[in-house]
């Protein structure tokens, strides 16, 4: 009798892969994530693919924006190759925690609800709304707004919070859609925006005579790189590598390519 | 469904409904009144104006009638900024629905203007009338008592058009509608409200049309009843 009519081929699979699933299913949990990456030479990064200018498909079908070159350039330090795996924002978290991904770099925000599930490194990009306007209107907070006329979109988040905090004699004008805001600072029918500072990058992009500047801050919400709970070692790595690129300038160069701005000093 | 009808927000906005009830009369008052007169100079113009008058105004109402009310609203809002023209958000909407509403009246103007039989300009002459006289009194009078019902519609549908100046922020009734329904997310109830206050200002503005009708053409009215 011949050991393969008793093991045939498909037993034999799936006993080795009851092996397999039986050694790799704690792994999640206990290993140490960077000695794995390490160990492998690839990092898997989880970036958005639908969410410009911080992940998008460019024309040449490649992955590009401020979370890819963030991707990239943790690769880059950690000396390991590089895999983009494009999540959408509903995914993002799950695709960690079933380690399909060693790290999220996904314009993620940081909140209680999310900080008890997984980890966050500092800071690695601003994420803000606020008012905008050119440079030569001087405005400082909001009494400073007093007789001037700001754009925002109908019904956004800035909308609101300027309606509660903007002096009396604001004028707010309510545009249907963020291009209708755009429209209206950069034919002057308003003097300044209230929207997010990816709008205002999307503004500064096209080149514009008046560039939006941030006067100040409604809400601020950085986005943080989002990795599983208990990898003190791979936090710790991907912290230093964070702190080097924003002294030594990378960091600025990728917030200057997609926002269109330097860093803010507080981040 | 499991939606309950809520119309408790009506409360809270109602000087928001009012303010935009308020600023949709007055763009149909002014757009009215100087759309009707630029609609008269133009068929004028075009029906018996001298002949190098007679292609610019053509090319006017050809180009405002076969264009979107919107696209002309942003033009002159958006776009003529660039030419150093700044109008803000109410100017700008009150000038589109002139000029819109000038070269629809134009065409049902012309149309009556074009109606009268050539002899009553030559009686009008023949009575001593000066050119003015005839074409108030034999020309003009007895075309808007033609065309009337044809204008009065035409007003009416430039008022609903209205709608569309919300897209520059001016702060009519569908703005309001927009605003309240981003605010509250009650989108049956403020869009049904607004649809009502339309229905009524459409109905009042006929009426109120009807009315000027009567008090313009008056002993033509009763002629014309006596005929």
């Amino acid at each position: 009798m011949k050991l393969s009519t008793v093991f045939n081929r498909r037993g034999l699979l799936a006993l080795l892969a009851g092996t397999v699933v039986a050694t790799q299913a704690p792994l999640p949990a206990s290993a140490d994530a960077l000695a794995t990456i390490e160990k492998d030479k690839v990092v898997r990064i989880a970036v958005p693919q639908d969410f410009p200018p911080f992940g998008t498909v460019g024309s040449d079908m490649q992955p590009q924006g401020y979370d890819v070159d963030m991707a990239k350039l943790i690769a880059e330090k950690l000396g390991v190759k590089l895999e983009l795996v494009p999540v959408t924002s509903a995914n993002r978290i799950p695709y960690l925690q079933t380690n399909k991904v060693d790290l999220v770099i996904s314009s993620l925000g940081k909140n209680a609800e999310r900080a008890k599930v997984i980890d966050f490194s500092e800071a690695y990009a601003p994420f803000f709304n606020g008012v905008f306007g050119p440079a030569d209107v001087a405005v400082k907070d909001t009494k400073d707004l007093s007789g001037k006329t700001v754009g925002v979109t109908r019904g956004a988040i800035e909308d609101l919070e300027l309606t509660k905090i903007a002096p009396s004699d604001v004028t707010i004008k309510r545009y249907e859609d963020n291009n209708g805001t755009i429209s209206a600072f950069l034919s002057g029918q308003v003097d300044l925006v209230a929207t997010g500072n990816v709008v205002a990058a999307a503004i500064i992009a096209k080149n514009p005579p008046k560039k939006p500047e941030i006067k100040f801050l409604i809400k601020n919400s950085p986005c943080y790189i989002g990795l599983n709970k208990d990898e003190p070692a791979l936090l710790a790595k991907v912290n230093e590598i964070i702190a080097a690129a924003k002294k030594d300038g990378s960091l600025d160069a990728i917030s200057q390519k997609w926002l269109g701005a330097k860093l803010p000093a507080d981040l | 469904m499991h939606y309950t009808f809520d119309f408790g927000w009506l409360l809270e906005y109602w000087p928001v409904l009012l303010k935009g009830i308020g600023i949709t009369v007055e763009l149909t008052l002014v757009g009215g009144v100087l759309g009707v007169s630029l609609g008269v100079a133009c068929a004028w113009a075009r029906a018996l104006g001298p002949g190098w008058l007679r292609p610019i105004v053509t090319a006017y109402v050809e180009m405002i009638r076969n264009t979107p009310f919107l696209i002309q609203l942003f033009f002159i809002f958006f776009g003529l900024p660039a030419l150093g023209i700044r109008m803000n958000e109410l100017e700008a909407a009150n000038l589109a629905m002139v000029i819109n509403l000038g070269a629809y009246g134009c065409e049902i103007i012309r149309a009556g203007i074009q109606a009268t039989p050539k002899g009553q300009f030559e009686a009008g002459a023949s009575l001593g009338m000066s050119r003015i006289q005839t074409f108030w009194h034999v020309i003009l009078i007895p075309a808007l008592q033609r065309i009337w019902p044809a204008l009065s519609s035409q007003i009416v549908i430039v008022m609903l058009g209205s709608a569309a100046v919300s897209q520059i922020a001016a702060e009519d009734l569908t703005f309001a509608a927009n605003f309240i329904q981003s605010r509250t997310f009650r989108a049956f109830e403020a869009y049904f409200v607004t649809t009502l206050i339309y229905l009524a200002l459409a109905v009042l503005l006929r009426q109120l049309l009807r009315g000027v009708g009567w008090t313009i053409f008056p002993r033509r009215g009763a002629a014309s009843r006596a005929r």
